[in-house]
């Protein structure tokens, strides 16, 4: 039994769709992370499970239960808000306890035993008596994580609830929220824009863009063998570098004469397209000097225009043609802007998408990972009301 | 006030000296403008008539004792004061709860027509009590209400205004607090006296102040629908004031004994939630 169903549920608001067809499986005590940029509709997915929005089309499954039509408060789950949503004249503890206490059957030393195990395993026993204006941005979100434990519910929802700390805490409370999933086991539903949240807390990333899930899979994967342009393009840092290049043969070929061969048999070009983008992440290109670099396959030349130090690494935007490449190379290598650069694409390490859909019809056969094959979702909704293609 | 000000100007005050002469001085004559009426009174009711009537002495008198007892006890004006007081009460407690739920209402539920409901309440402030007296009165004798206690606070509970000051600042409110509320299951009469109310303590203090204010005001509505003496409120009773005179001399002395203590009610509590007041009018300077 899957813990949280979604069958393609769409959300409108009168002429806008904000979720347009979305099918999601969510395992019992998995955490998926929904990400997207702004406007995408992963928040009102969320708040569609929760049910804070009514869901305009489609089945919303809790528990093996069709909840389409039920009250948030039966729904068993709890949230977390980005804004921590504390009510400010209550002490931590009463925050922690009170929605418990104002709906469910619950002695008082239950609550207060349920308070104190939460604030142990968040480390804000010292805090219970503090109202929410004495504490700080980390301090009020592990409160408001702890009202949540305190419900003890079936679901965890959380709405982007770092996306208000600083980076420094942000990162620790990321660290905070894995172990405390671990500890749980909790089925946990998590929506950001981070896709470094994205990809260090979840089980499993949905990447979601305009009202639809592009894909749903393991970090890994999203990152090894995107099935769009666009979770191609969101996930990784700096983006992956997609540019258009013709196809010919076993080869795609670009207008600067960069050659990049293909496995045979691999490429899934729907029809006679001769025309696609290749993918190429900027860790998957070589950059050498022109004048030590021998010209041979997958190679084009290439100008400097701008050089950023990352510490770890430098990143490098060439001119390659008319597109610009980013290419990121060992830190304190020394290119200069206006430098003329040899680039040398990993043929292995290289992806296709078709132009037109932007659905990836070719990653080379080392991106892939493990068994992951038959654990990739491809959610139908690129082509809506294609029918539900079904998902595990 | 001007005391204050006077920090604020005087940064200024070894460059332009005259400048802030005249500031002052502004501020000073303004000041006693506006607070003559209320010296003056202070000032008659400690003088005898006679006193009073010459217009030139501005010295205190020795009457204050006798005024004061006087209108408070053989005018009965402490009768007056604790049926104005009641009354104030009675209103501001029912208003600020009738308002409350009104808001809630508005401001979190879902039912049609619900933004032409509001306006319709708001339309309500086109018809204010002396507007609708005669109405009101058939309505009240029609009740069986006339010369109550009920006549003179029911017509006073519904407020546009309260209801639109605490819509306003419900609306103020995170929605996530509403919609952790509703997730946990907490009701809507949980939701408003655990969260809504103490949340809104000023916004409910400030309008409590307003309301007391103009409830303790009220004269014309008292003065029609309440006929028995023993019940009427204190404007009604300083009016009962001016019957009395001396040879043929109003009782000034007497009557403004009464408008002082008719008027010290409202002062203290005005005094006590100033700070309340000017929140509500988002009034409050640092």
């Amino acid at each position: 039994m899957t813990a949280i169903e979604l069958d393609s549920v769409t959300k409108r608001f009168e002429d806008v769709t904000a979720v347009d067809g979305i099918s999601l499986a969510v395992e019992p005590g998995e955490f998926l992370v929904l990400v997207g940029p702004s406007g995408c509709g992963k928040s009102t997915t969320l708040r569609m499970i929760a049910g804070l929005e009514t869901v305009s089309d489609g089945s919303l499954e809790i528990g093996g239960e069709r909840v389409n039509g039920v009250e948030p408060k039966d729904r068993d789950v709890a949230m977390v808000f980005q804004n921590y949503a504390l009510f400010p004249h209550m002490t931590a503890e009463r925050n922690m306890t009170f929605g418990a206490d104002a709906a469910r059957d619950i002695s008082e030393s239950e609550l207060s035993k349920r308070a104190a195990e939460g604030a142990e395993m968040l480390g804000i026993e010292d805090l219970l008596d503090r109202k929410p204006a004495a504490l700080s941005g980390g301090e009020r979100q592990r409160v408001a994580i702890g009202r949540a434990l305190v419900r003890e519910p079936s679901v965890f929802l959380m709405d982007e609830p770092l996306s208000n700390l600083d980076a420094k805490l942000r990162i620790q409370m990321r660290t905070e929220l894995a172990s405390l999933h671990r500890r749980l086991q909790t089925t946990t539903v998590y929506v950001t824009h981070d896709q470094t949240e994205a990809m260090t807390l979840g089980d499993r990333v949905a990447v979601m863009n305009d009202g639809h899930a592009e894909q749903v899979a393991p970090p890994q994967e999203l990152y090894d063998r995107p099935a769009t342009r666009f979770v191609a393009e969101f996930i990784g840092e700096p983006a992956m570098n997609v540019f258009p290049v013709e196809v010919r043969g076993d080869a795609v070929v670009h207008d600067t004469g960069l050659e990049v061969p293909i496995a045979a048999g691999e490429m899934a070009l729907k029809g006679d397209i001769d025309a696609a983008d290749l993918g190429v992440r900027p860790e998957d290109i070589d950059i050498a000097p022109l004048d030590d670099a021998s010209a041979g396959t997958c190679t084009a030349t290439a100008e400097v225009t701008v050089t950023e130090p990352l510490g770890d690494s430098l990143l490098v935007h060439c001119q390659l043609g008319d597109e610009t490449v980013q290419v990121s190379t060992t830190p304190r290598a020394a290119f200069d802007p206006g430098e003329r650069v040899v680039l040398t694409v990993d043929a292995d390490r290289s992806h296709l998408f078709d132009r037109e859909t932007g659905e990836a019809v070719y990653h080379a056969p080392n991106t892939a990972v493990g068994s992951s094959e038959d654990r990739t979702q491809r959610a139908d909704a690129v082509a809506p009301g294609a029918g539900g293609e079904e998902i595990q | 006030m001007a005391v204050e000000d006077s920090s604020i100007t005087s940064e200024s005050a070894t460059v332009g000296l005259p400048d802030t002469l005249w500031v002052h001085l502004s501020l000073v004559v303004s000041i006693v403008l506006m607070g003559a009426p209320l010296l003056l009174a202070l000032l008659m009711s400690t003088q005898s008539t006679a006193q009073i009537y010459d217009v030139t002495n501005l010295a205190p008198g020795g009457h204050a004792l006798e005024n004061y007892q006087s209108a408070l006890f053989e005018y009965d004006l402490a009768r007056y004061i604790v049926n104005s007081f009641v009354m104030s009460i009675i209103v501001v407690v029912g208003k600020v709860s009738l308002s409350l739920l009104a808001a809630l209402a508005i401001v979190y539920y879902d039912f049609p027509y619900k933004d032409a409901i509001f306006a319709f309440v708001l339309l309500t402030l086109l018809l204010p009590v002396p507007v609708r007296i005669v109405p009101l009165f058939e309505l009240m004798a029609d009740l069986g209400w006339a010369n109550s206690m009920l006549a003179i606070t029911g017509p006073y509970i519904a407020s546009a205004t309260a209801v639109f000051l605490f819509r306003q600042h419900f609306l103020s409110i995170p929605s996530s607090l509403v919609e952790t509320a509703r997730l946990d299951g907490v009701g809507p009469i949980e939701f408003l006296v655990d969260v809504l109310v103490p949340m809104s303590r000023g916004m409910i203090a400030g309008v409590s102040v307003i309301t007391f204010v103009y409830a303790w005001n009220q004269y014309l509505w008292p003065l029609i629908v309440v006929s028995d003496q023993q019940k009427q409120v204190v404007q009604v009773g300083i009016s009962y004031l001016q019957s009395a005179s001396q040879a043929g001399q109003t009782q000034w002395g007497l009557i403004m004994a009464g408008s002082i203590l008719a008027l010290s009610v409202p002062l203290v509590v005005l005094v006590a939630l100033h700070r309340p007041l000017l929140e509500t009018f988002a009034l409050q300077q640092k």
